[in-house]
């Protein structure tokens, strides 16, 4: 919860909620983007983020993100927050 | 050095354990007479454990375990709220899953959610917003906790549903603050701390100047740090250094990440959303001036703590802790996990007693995850 998660915008979802989809280790998931927006949203697809409980709070590059996302791995955090991801997925049923 | 072929960049953490060394030997730092720094982030505390620092770093430096895990210094008074909260009929209470196992004076939500109550695991806040939306006729409720990390993502949450003008979501508010349970430490004639490894993630929203004060008023080092194992090594570089030189500033190692200023985004929207409590309980470290947020009156449609009446301001106070524990002691870094007469007796993941055995951040869980790892590095 504490520890952010590297991911890719792919697609901006609801531009007036501020809202795209972006992608972690292969796992799908609409994301708040409205800490990193500036004034160009479509700017954003294929930039790397650090996501956090839902809302990328920071542009990193594509080294920082590989790199985190390693340590993650090593300290079993990367699996617990897509482990969440996937157990909120069923909370909404 | 035996977990040097586990570093992604062994030569980089050798040669900064021998810089490290050549600096501690310089101030005089010993076993006997340790430089005491204290990592902040329960991220950090999870780090160290992982790669065995704390083993493999110059006996004079000793890593002291700050308070940086908000579930970890979660009363147990606010665990008893959120079930009583959950346990309302109609409401569906949601949590991020980290608070789930906390043990409370009666049931831990895992336990009230076995009992019948709808607590359902969350990733996001968001989640619980469009749970909210789905479910007009249900009260949808919030458990917003954490340091200022998570803080926006629940501020920008309530931001959205007034635009919404949802009646039926709130957030039942227990966000706290990073800044001044350090400057409550500094402030402990028990404590003996030398220098400080700063939470990167938080400086990430609000950037490094917040805390200024630990090195301008009590003259001590601080070095905000990313949390992998070379960011770590670094920044303990990074305090010596200026240990040796005699000056105390705020440093920033984290930069490829962390903007001085923060992010003006997601300060704009706590500001927005949130004032700050007189003063806020920690677990272990009791009342602390002005750590805790309060959502503001023009939001309080989504406070659950004056929809339901029950809360920080209802608490009865001065509930007392399970006997035995050495949470406190653990928490403010003045006694190791394993030095707690409960540790892996009363006490194992299992069987929790304190949420410092719960939380993948906590130093008891720490130790004891890695308790094999480190037998062998000793
Ligand atoms: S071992 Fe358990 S009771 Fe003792 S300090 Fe750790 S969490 Fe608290």
């Amino acid at each position: 919860m504490c520890l952010g998660i590297p991911a890719r915008i792919i697609a901006i979802t609801h531009p007036d909620r501020l809202m795209a989809m972006a992608e972690v280790s292969g796992v799908r998931r609409e994301v708040n983007v409205a800490c990193v927006a500036g004034n160009d949203l479509d700017s954003l697809v294929g930039q790397w983020v650090l996501i956090h409980v839902g809302f990328a709070m920071s542009l990193i590059d594509e080294d920082e993100a590989a790199a985190t996302m390693e340590a993650l791995r090593d300290l079993g955090e990367a699996q617990e927050a897509l482990d969440q991801m996937r157990a909120a997925e069923e909370a909404m049923l | 050095m035996k977990y040097a072929s586990e570093f992604r960049d062994p030569v980089a953490a050798r040669a900064l354990l021998t810089a490290i060394a050549i600096k501690a030997d310089r101030i005089g730092a010993t076993r006997a007479k340790p430089t005491h720094i204290m990592e902040i982030c329960g991220g950090h505390t999870h780090s160290i454990f992982r790669y065995g620092l704390d083993k493999l770093i110059h006996e004079g430096v000793e890593f002291i375990h700050g308070p940086g895990c908000p579930v970890c210094v979660l009363p147990m008074a606010r665990v008893d709220e959120c079930v009583e909260i959950a346990e309302q009929p109609g409401v569906i209470f949601t949590t991020f899953g980290d608070a789930m196992r906390v043990p409370g004076h009666g049931k831990s939500l895992m336990q009230a959610k076995a009992a019948g109550a709808d607590i359902r695991m969350v990733y996001s806040p968001l989640d619980a917003l469009e749970l909210a939306r789905r479910n007009p006729g249900r009260e949808v409720v919030f458990f917003g906790l954490g340091f200022e990390t998570t803080t926006p993502s629940t501020a920008l949450t309530i931001q959205q549903a007034a635009r919404e003008g949802l009646g039926n979501f709130s957030i039942f508010c227990n966000h706290i603050t990073v800044p001044e349970p350090i400057k409550a430490l500094l402030d402990d004639p028990d404590m003996t701390l030398d220098g400080f490894i700063g939470p990167g993630h938080v400086s990430m929203v609000i950037g490094i100047h917040p805390y200024d004060f630990i090195a301008q008023d009590y003259g001590k080092p601080i070095v905000v740090a990313g949390f992998e194992p070379t960011d770590l090594l670094q920044s303990v570089l990074m305090v010596l250094t200026q240990i040796a030189e005699g000056r105390a500033t705020v440093e920033n190692q984290y930069a490829r990440v962390v903007p001085e200023h923060g992010n003006p985004v997601s300060m704009a929207a706590m500001a927005d959303v949130y004032e700050r409590r007189p003063s806020f309980e920690w677990r272990g470290l009791g009342e602390i001036d002005a750590s805790g947020l309060k959502i503001r009156a023009k939001y309080r449609a989504f406070d659950a703590e004056d929809k339901f009446g029950i809360g920080y301001a209802a608490a009865s106070r001065n509930v007392p802790e399970i006997p035995g524990c050495a949470c406190g002691a653990v928490m403010t870094g003045k006694i190791k996990p394993t030095a707690c007469p409960q540790f892996g007796r009363g006490c194992t993941p299992d069987m929790p007693l304190g949420a410092l055995m719960v939380s993948s951040e906590g130093a008891c869980a720490a130790y004891w995850k890695y308790a094999g790892a480190r037998a062998a590095a000793e």
